[in-house]
């Protein structure tokens, strides 16, 4: 048996009736694949993890998974991934969201879930469009671009995901392509590893709708264009900042240590002691 | 707080009696967010759940909230939070996901005077049909309205039993005015409360479905990290779990989450009555409006009329037995609330003709007195 027949065989719902609903091309089974070989190789148990998901393309993701999944509300799946973590922290809890569910709509949960430090793993699957309900602009689309709710061109800059968890205090952060698939494995593994809040920004393609509007008529090309406007996080320090207009900053963004949200919590017990006479 | 060992007397807030209650029932994780004039049982959470190996979490808005409960209760977990209209607005997205994913939790909603920010700090009744059609979605959902300090800590108990026993959301809606009244009471102790669990799975991983009708429509649930890998959504799903549009699995699944509730419809008539067999004139109200309804009944009685006052303690799944044979016995029938007439249109819908259902509605802040009700019905006595 190949590895990938093993991986496929482990992980993989038999139970579930596929095909998947991502559509030919798609990225996002890309990084369904590295994070299988990610909890693969670092020996999680399916049991202890916890695989939780919000809406849209990415939101179906558990579905296909064998571990305990849960696909929750349009960007407030780290909401539910806290209330997982603190009632129970034994569990290994990582959610994936996509740029409309992590950075607009669940914009203000996935701030408060850095800030607090719970210990977490988000993966954020940024295809730069709102995929699932036919290609509208997100928080993530290029300025000028054309979609189906930004037909004369997209008016709204777009955010820097990865520049507003650093500044909101994740303890991990890290980016990489889907083209880059050894480097997404090993970033979501050192993610899983991370004590604290930790986040792996996934630049994705979406063939049918931006590369619909980019004019780039192939998965092959789109992922070509991740190759070649990606830069590592070594040599972006050797570019000026005009060089690196419209790049791809790749690797280990931030990696610190600080007290996790549940640590505190725990000290917290001790200090105020558990008190046999209350209720 | 101190375990109450010896049934003494306290002097509760309403809002301590519901945290009370939550903490007897087993509730070990709180999450929520500030809003008057709910925010009292949320402090008390706060300070109580370290101390009994609870977790407490103040969130960033009430969405959060109930999604973080939700999370801690599929951890096996029995959670709650509480809020305020504009809270529990919010929370509706979630209430709904309850509903369909079946996991057990509990809302308060401490009613206040709406729409929008309204009257933050006066009670109302204006939240009752929210509590029951807020959520998007056909959905079940048992709603109960505590109209004493000792009720608020009964009921909060009942609560946590209901919603593990049907695998759904609970609301308890109180007002204002329940949550910040002090009344003398003696609470059970500990092992004077009846506690329920959520069903469990008796199968081995393997041989697990975790949506199949067992038999009494409500499936078995582990919590995650037991071993039983299993797949929870909001949207319409099998008995596997995974998404389904197709019909009769989708029908099979709405069929059965009304079911639940349903099929146990005789269970759920809770009420307490005075005066009201032999009623020419009813009164039927819930929550804070209970109380003076009471006094006016009493006094009217004193008058030397034949007026009595049922007291319902479930609005949602609407009593319709209950109330459907106190409209058979009497001539007419009062429904006063603190809205412009929400409970009302549940007894005038199962009232058929026969008799005449009037109301009493008051939406400006103050408490409806024993003195209007009175009022009311001597000028409408028959």
């Amino acid at each position: 048996m190949t590895e990938t027949t093993h991986l496929i065989h482990s992980y993989l719902r038999s139970s579930k009736r596929f095909p998947h609903v991502w559509c030919p091309g798609c990225g996002i089974g890309i990084l369904m694949g590295a994070l299988i070989r990610a909890i693969d190789h670092n020996r999680y148990s399916k049991d202890e993890i916890v695989l939780i998901s919000g809406i849209g393309c990415s939101g179906r993701l558990p579905t296909y998974l064998d571990f305990n999944t849960l696909h929750t509300t349009h960007g407030r799946a780290l909401t539910f991934a806290t209330g997982i973590k603190l009632a129970k922290p034994s569990l290994k809890v990582i959610v994936v969201m996509g740029d409309g569910d992590a950075a607009a709509i669940g914009g203000n949960h996935l701030i408060h879930a850095a800030r607090r430090n719970v210990d977490i793993t988000a993966i954020i699957v940024n295809n730069q469009i709102y995929g699932m309900t036919g290609g509208q602009s997100s928080p993530t689309t290029p300025l000028g671009m054309t979609t189906s709710s930004s037909r004369y061109g997209n008016l709204e800059p777009a955010f820097d995901i990865s520049r507003v968890v650093e500044a909101a205090g994740a303890a991990f952060v890290a980016r990489s392509t889907v083209y880059h698939t050894r480097l997404l494995e090993q970033l979501i593994g050192k993610a899983l590893h991370k004590r604290g809040f930790s986040v792996v920004e996934v630049i994705c393609h979406c063939v049918t709708h931006v590369g619909k509007a980019t004019h780039m008529n192939s998965a092959v090309e789109m992922m070509n264009w991740q190759r070649d406007n990606a830069v590592s996080v070594r040599k972006a320090g050797t570019l000026s900042a005009k060089q690196l207009e419209g790049k791809i900053v790749t690797g280990v963004l931030v990696d610190r240590e600080a007290p996790t949200f549940h640590e505190e919590y725990e000290k917290l017990v001790a200090r105020v002691g558990v008190d046999d006479s209350a209720v | 707080m101190k375990k109450n060992k010896r049934n003494e007397r306290l002097l509760l807030q309403g809002s301590e009696a519901c945290a009370r209650g939550a903490l007897q029932a087993g509730c070990r994780f709180y999450a929520g967010y500030p809003i008057t004039p709910a925010t009292e049982i949320m402090e008390a959470m706060a300070w109580e759940l370290p101390r009994v190996g609870g977790v407490f979490i103040q969130m960033e808005d009430e969405i959060a909230s109930l999604g973080a409960v939700i999370g801690a209760s599929l951890a096996g977990v029995k959670s709650m939070t509480a809020t305020s209209g504009p809270g529990f607005s919010l929370m509706q997205e979630h209430i709904s996901f309850a509903s369909m994913a079946e996991v057990p939790c509990v809302i308060v909603d401490v009613m206040r005077g709406g729409p929008s920010t309204g009257l933050p700090t006066l009670a109302a009744q204006g939240d009752v049909m929210q509590a029951r059609w807020g959520a998007h979605g056909d959905h079940p959902v048992i709603v109960l309205a505590p109209s004493s300090v000792y009720e608020f800590f009964d009921l909060t108990i009942k609560a946590f039993n209901l919603s593990e026993r049907y695998r759904i959301p609970v609301i308890l809606v109180a007002d204002e005015m329940i949550a910040h009244m002090r009344e003398s009471v003696i609470l059970p102790r500990a092992e004077e409360s009846e506690l329920e669990e959520r069903p469990r799975p008796t199968v081995p991983p393997e041989w697990y479905a975790p949506y199949k009708d067992p038999g009494t429509g409500v499936p078995p649930m582990p919590a995650f990290g037991e071993g039983y890998r299993y797949h929870v959504t909001g949207l319409a799903h099998d008995i596997r779990g995974y998404p389904t549009i197709r019909r009769d699995e989708v029908g099979e699944l709405m069929a059965r989450l009304f079911n639940k509730i349903s099929k146990d419809l005789h269970l759920l008539q809770w009420f307490d009555s005075c005066y009201a067999e032999d009623a020419v004139v009813t009164v039927i109200a819930y929550g804070s409006v209970a109380r003076p309804a009471l006094r006016a009944v009493k006094r009217g009685r004193e008058k030397g009329l034949k007026v009595g006052l049922v007291k319902l303690k479930v609005l949602w799944p609407f009593m319709r037995r209950t109330v459907m044979g106190f409209l058979a016995t009497s001539t007419k029938v009062l429904v006063p609330e603190m809205n412009m007439g929400q409970l009302s249109r549940e007894v005038k819908r199962v009232n058929q003709g026969q008799c005449e259902v009037l109301t009493l509605n008051k939406v400006d802040g103050s408490m409806i007195t024993p003195g209007e009700i009175l009022a009311k019905l001597e000028d409408i006595y028959p």
